[in-house]
């Protein structure tokens, strides 16, 4: 550059006024010069500048990564697949039946079959239908009395742009009371359910119907929904009202503290209008008719130094139920009498992971029946003046997000003679990437 | 009672439209970062994560559900990084502006050519990520091309600011290239430094350093190394020597804790990402701290 504007400068000396004769000649000749100079600074400036614009550009605008060609394929739009493979091994020191005393249970409530069984081989599709909806269904395999039936466990589709912030969701599916009870078993801390789960919800209680959530724009979390469904499983049961047979509320709220815990709390309310809702034994079931209304409340407090859950975490979860019911009842489907009669339940567990894929977990859970007195005597409805209740206590090994073994001791008071129940599962998922859900 | 909920509301509608700014939701803190400088006063920047969690393993708290409710616009990963929280979140969270598709759902890998795509997709090689190796945020040189995408979102959503944000993203190209000058200038010393890495998270890094990575701890990604992996790194190391055994600030300590022991080489605690160690504080820091420990090993 400096060379440049020498060059310049005896360029124009060549000019006759660079005989330069009086002192103000000289001090124009060094404007003049001056002006050049800045000048070029101005235009190496404006060049400089142009330049870094056109590097930052040039860095900027690499080609994008040509998409991958891939062929026409017309499963394109395929749903995400995912499979569980459940299966276990049980063994009973006495094996003294399901029966619970105080509660005529589901089908589902029991302990299973001694031996090498199938748990629920689960097959779940899902994806977005359009902008409107989201559509999801899990189909169960499962052996029933020496055949394998295939059951329909949810279908349901949910909308995904509801104004004033509510989500619908209609189909079948696991009702929002509990927290369990809106997830899967195979996401569970321990093989089975807590008593309070099995003895008043059969496991599950999943039904067909609608459901309205709406989410609190704020920043605590805060839920509130209801359902109206169509009262057919337990512990509603023959589809009263023309075929909305119970409802439910819920609430749920939840958040963090500090960076390490977070937590979610749950109430929720069931009411079904049963007619004539089978328990018991299957061959010659119990029937009920009348009000079955139910409230849970639960907590789930969950651990992790500094919020990374890869090597301790721990998981705290406790439930809280009371079921209110009323109306006729029919032991072994013979003779309807009057029955009203409250009911109490708790279970509260705590998983702990020790190691990174190592996991234990201690259990209790337990029962109460109201004395439905001498019209009920020696019937599902007889507490026999016992609580039940039983520990568990469990460890899990993962090898990966997708496998887990799990062996699980359970001291079992919940008839009058006491058991103990080993079980060893199996869980294992394929195919789409499941869910963490808190 | 129908008086105090109404009251209620209306304080609740109030304290939503006093926060005018642009409420961003990263998933990640190197995200979050970027989208202070982009966004500057503009945007109000929550993030899910910290640099002591792996982003792989985050569940949908009712907290991120409650965050991600409000947010104009979301800036992750992507590339299946956050494929077993981010769905559920989106899907729980009730947002139609940060949806996939929309222009307030940003995923950072979409503006990258990645790497370590794998040629066969298949869970027994581990927890693989199908669309390539996400952890695109060890090469400074990538996140000039995610400022490129983030900044013209911004522009997009939030037009009324549109020269605002034009104006802090050329600032921002201006100085990160000022940067990235300086950043490659002291990487030369570094090309071709024998390291070992705990998760297969920093080929970015090795790329653009031109580092070369001897072993990897983890047997398959998302795997935790056993005893007889980390023998196998070990006598690997005997026939080709490395100089340091690396990890993020959220990975298990003790897998390089023992190869460093066993093999006698230092480990070496990256920041992966801003805010993984005391000195990476932004986005600038984060590859001066990261140059500055590498060249502690060299």
């Amino acid at each position: 550059m400096k060379k440049n504007i020498l060059f310049a400068a005896a360029i124009s000396c060549m000019a006759p006024l660079c005989h330069a004769e009086t002192p103000q000649d000289i001090a124009q000749l060094k404007q003049q010069l001056k002006d050049i100079q800045q000048n070029y600074k101005k235009q190496i400036q404006s060049l400089e500048d142009r330049i870094e614009e056109l590097e930052s550009q040039q860095v900027n605008n690499q080609p994008a990564p040509a998409p991958v060609q891939e062929q026409s394929r017309p499963n394109a739009f395929n749903p995400a697949i995912a499979l569980i493979l459940e299966g276990r091994y049980q063994t009973f020191r006495k094996d003294l039946g399901d029966s619970i005393p105080g509660f005529s249970v589901g089908s589902e409530a029991g302990n299973g079959d001694q031996g090498f069984s199938l748990g629920e081989s689960e097959l779940n599709l899902q994806a977005s239908i359009d902008d409107l909806y989201y559509g999801n269904l899990t189909l169960s395999l499962a052996d029933a009395g020496g055949s394998t039936e295939v059951e329909l466990e949810e279908a349901w589709l949910q909308t995904q742009a509801l104004p004033y912030e509510l989500t619908l969701r209609a189909g079948r599916f696991f009702s929002a009371i509990g927290y369990m009870n809106e997830r899967h078993t195979h996401t569970d801390d321990f093989a089975d359910r807590p008593l309070p789960y099995r003895a008043m919800l059969n496991t599950v209680y999943k039904d067909d119907g609608l459901q309205l959530r709406w989410l609190a724009p704020t920043d605590t979390f805060l839920e509130l929904g209801g359902e109206l469904m169509r009262g057919a499983q337990y512990p509603a049961g023959g589809s009263a009202n023309h075929g909305v047979g119970s409802w439910s509320l819920f609430a749920h709220t939840g958040g963090d503290v500090g960076v390490s815990n977070s937590w979610l709390l749950g109430l929720s309310y069931l009411s079904a209008d049963t007619r004539e809702r089978e328990s018991g034994n299957g061959s010659n079931p119990d029937l009920f008719t009348g009000d079955s209304n139910l409230a849970i409340a639960d907590l789930v407090w969950k651990w992790a130094p500094q919020g990374n859950p890869y090597r301790h975490n721990a998981v705290f979860q406790g439930g809280l139920f009371w079921r209110d019911e009323s109306g006729k009842f029919a032991p072994g489907g013979q003779n309807f009498n009057i029955y009203d009669g409250n009911q109490f339940g708790w279970y509260s567990q705590v998983a702990y992971q020790f190691m990174p894929g190592w996991q234990i977990g201690l259990r209790g859970s337990g029962l109460s029946a109201d004395d439905t007195g001498a019209s009920f005597a020696g019937t599902a409805l007889d507490n026999l003046g016992h609580d039940p209740w039983e520990t568990t206590a469990m460890i899990v090994w993962r090898h990966s997000e997708f496998s887990q073994l799990r062996l699980q001791y359970t001291h079992d008071e919940a008839q009058l003679l006491s058991d103990d129940r080993f079980i060893l599962q199996y869980i294992v998922s394929l195919g789409a990437h499941g869910a963490h859900q808190f | 009672m129908k008086k105090i909920l109404i009251v209620f509301f209306l304080l609740m509608g109030f304290s939503l439209s006093a926060q005018a700014s642009l409420k961003t939701f990263a998933c990640e803190p190197e995200w979050g970062a970027l989208a202070k400088e982009l966004g500057g006063e503009k945007v109000d920047v929550t993030i899910a994560t910290t640099a002591l969690q792996d982003p792989h393993h985050i569940q949908a708290r009712p907290s991120l559900i409650s965050r991600l409710h409000r947010a104009d616009l979301l800036v992750c990963t992507g590339a299946d990084l956050e494929i077993g929280w981010l769905p559920v979140l989106l899907r729980r969270a009730n947002n139609t502006k940060v949806q996939p598709g929309k222009p307030g759902y940003v995923e950072a890998t979409s503006a990258i050519a990645l790497l370590d795509r794998p040629a066969k997709l298949d869970r027994s090689q581990g927890d693989v990520h199908p669309f390539g190796n996400p952890h695109i945020q060890t090469n400074p040189h990538n996140i000039l091309k995610v400022a490129q995408l983030l900044g013209q979102r911004l522009i997009q959503i939030d037009s009324d600011n549109a020269d605002y944000y034009q104006q802090r993203l050329t600032d921002f190209n201006k100085r990160w290239n000022k940067a990235l000058q300086r950043w490659d200038e002291q990487g030369k010393a570094l090309k071709g430094l024998p390291i070992v890495v705990q998760h297969n998270g920093w080929i970015y890094l090795e790329q653009w350093l031109g580092i070369k990575r001897v072993a990897t701890l983890e047997p398959k990604p998302g795997v935790p190394p056993s005893t007889t992996d980390l023998s196998k790194v070990l006598n690997t190391l005997k026939a080709q020597p490395a100089k340091a055994v690396i990890r993020a600030a959220y990975q298990d300590e003790r897998p390089s804790a023992w190869l460093s022991d066993h093999a006698h080489i230092p480990k070496l605690v990256l920041p992966f990402t801003v805010g993984g160690d005391a000195q990476a504080g932004d986005l600038f820091k984060l590859y001066d701290r990261t140059l500055s420990l590498l060249s502690t090993v060299k």
